[in-house]
């Protein structure tokens, strides 16, 4: 940075300094096929700050050696980090308890894990469960399994034309059978914010509980679990600005405990002879074999990260990246936005007449803009609105206005080519 | 890496805008369907076998122009070939696209080298493979096929979705 930048910086003290942000993050400096990298695939995983790396670094080279097992320095040391990042990320949750915070291997590990521990317990023939047409494969398949195994049923709440939930179809599935509600916070194929916490106050008034898939919503929102009352909440440590590997399942105490353990091993159990077997409490019960330690630290330096920030602030600079490429790509002739309901967060489905997008996403490659192509592992929702596929656009914190503009203009050389 | 834009060319662009031998064939004696799963591509390929040749070849599909290019120039590749020339250029194609051969290589492929360059991006290869991979089953009279098959005999080597 030169003087005068800082000068101009002190003089007009941006609430949100992006450039500061994007300093942060190393391999946005990357060239691809001769363009600055421009990344806007962040729905699908986010970059790590140096903050992140510079942690990971710290830890694999001063504080490594497996949890709760040796008494030596080192082990009480990585237990110490390991203990510290659960904290972190209950507070960024708002989590009641810090025992509440189970780290598994991503958001469809925690969704595994729920389905296994809670499903196969309290779940049986006839039974319901249900789910939303927005949902992620991850949110869907576990269910799927159970549902076959059991005999359970699904019910499936539709979506309008916007990509809204129809909260009436919602609240008519709920019967004497239901048993449990799986919805995502926020659609990661078409930006959706949905009304997670209405929609668990119904859940609640008919006694079934509500797991939440969080992971498109924790990089862009102040998630508070306590308010929103969820009964498990899932999300992934890559999805916001952590590395990967980690993720977080978020139960409340009361459930948990009435749950089956899901994985056997190490570190689950208080004591194991042939007989008999004493399981662990919280969280450990849920946490066989050594655990992903790297990554819960790492974890724990993005919720740092994230936090000094601010997600309010976060939110607010993503908002406005939307907004303007909504805007943008609303002039456009040919071009369609795929998801058009009042309160999304900051992903962008877009569909170009004539042009399939595995097409945009390699010619947008070209100019070294990394979208995501395909059907983003939602194939009912591709299903829904008729389509194949769709090229998304999804933006982080550290994005900024002129990256939009490149994306508006790589979406005009790609409707030149194919013209 | 060779400059992906390669891969747009006017004739790969053209064959996309006017596919060539577009449509069903009404009395077909082979046909089969192929799908991608990761993208959602799916052509079907329909042959009129008179003897030992090709008499008359369709395709119909949704695809990404890579895919839709690749099948349109197939079609009238192997139209009026024998078996055993169609099999060669379905070799000869799967081997270019996954760059065990080299453009300098090529023998029968003519114009198809045009594809040469979906070496370079791992991601589409299964695209421009999609056809001759449903071509190769219809002549085998395998009905239904797709990329992801355990059994795929040109799976390409490329991640998941």
């Amino acid at each position: 940075m030169t003087a005068l930048q800082t000068a101009v910086r002190t003089q007009n003290a941006p609430a949100y300094d992006v450039e500061r942000i994007r300093a942060d993050f190393p391999i946005l400096g990357l060239e691809v096929n001769g363009h600055p990298l421009v990344y806007l695939d962040n729905a699908a995983s986010s970059q790590m700050p140096r903050q992140v790396i510079d942690r990971l670094v710290r830890y694999a080279t001063t504080q490594h050696a497996n949890v709760n097992r040796g008494v030596h320095y080192l082990s009480e040391t990585a237990t110490h980090e390991y203990e510290e990042a659960r904290c972190k990320v209950q507070r960024f949750i708002n989590a009641r308890e810090d025992r509440e915070v189970i780290f598994t291997s991503g958001t469809t590990d925690a969704i595994n894990l729920v389905a296994h521990g809670y499903g196969r317990r309290f779940i049986g023939a006839s039974d319901e469960i249900i789910l939303t047409t927005l949902e992620h494969h991850s949110n869907i398949v576990p269910w799927q399994m159970l549902a076959e195994e059991k005999g359970a049923r699904i019910r499936v709440v539709p979506v309008d034309d916007a990509g809204e939930l129809d909260l009436d179809a919602y609240e008519k599935l709920f019967n004497a059978r239901t048993r449990l509600v799986g919805v995502m916070h926020v659609s990661n194929a078409l930006g959706t914010i949905n009304p997670v916490k209405r929609m668990i106050a119904f859940a609640h008034a008919r006694g079934v509980p509500v797991l939440v898939d969080g992971a498109q919503a924790v990089p862009h929102l102040r998630v508070d679990v306590q308010d929103l009352d969820s009964d498990f909440y899932a999300f992934s440590g890559h999805k916001m600005c952590g590395p990967t590997g980690i993720g977080i399942l978020h139960g409340k105490a009361s459930v948990l405990e009435r749950m089956a353990p899901y994985k056997g091993g190490g570190d689950m159990i208080l004591s194991v002879t042939f007989e008999k077997t004493t399981y662990n409490t919280l969280p450990h019960v849920f946490e066989a074999g050594t655990p992903p330690i790297a990554g819960a630290v790492g974890i724990g330096a993005a919720v740092d990260y994230l936090s000094a920030i601010g997600m309010d602030a976060i939110a607010a600079h993503e908002h406005g990246l939307l907004d303007y490429a909504t805007a943008q790509l609303r002039r456009m002739k040919g071009v369609r936005i795929i998801g058009t309901a009042p309160h999304k967060a900051s992903v962008i489905s877009f569909a170009i007449d004539g042009v399939h997008p595995h097409d945009v996403g390699t010619l947008l490659n070209e100019e070294g803009i990394a979208v995501r192509t395909g059907h983003h592992c939602a194939q009912p929702v591709m299903q829904r609105f008729n389509l194949p596929a769709t090229s998304r656009a999804s933006f982080a914190l550290y994005n900024t206005m002129a990256e939009v503009d490149a994306l508006i203009a790589g979406i005009r050389n790609v409707q030149k080519v194919f013209a | 890496m060779a400059d992906p834009k390669a891969l747009y060319q006017e004739v790969i662009l053209d064959h996309n805008r006017k596919p060539r031998n577009y449509g069903t064939l009404p009395n077909a004696s082979h046909h089969a369907e192929g799908h991608n799963p990761l993208c959602g591509d799916r052509i079907d390929v329909a042959l009129d076998i008179d003897g030992d040749r090709i008499g008359a070849i369709g395709f119909e599909g949704e695809s990404c122009a890579i895919c839709k290019a690749s099948a349109s120039m197939m079609t009238v590749a192997v139209k009026g070939k024998s078996r055993t020339e169609a099999e060669t250029l379905i070799r000869e194609f799967r081997e270019m696209a996954i760059g065990k051969i080299g453009a300098d290589g090529l023998v029968h492929l003519g114009r198809l080298s045009v594809f040469a360059g979906v070496r370079d991006l791992p991601t589409r290869v299964k695209c421009a493979i999609l056809p001759w991979h449903t071509l190769s089953a219809a002549l085998n009279a395998v009905a239904k096929t797709t990329t992801e098959a355990e059994d795929d005999p040109m799976h390409a080597p490329i991640g998941g979705a």
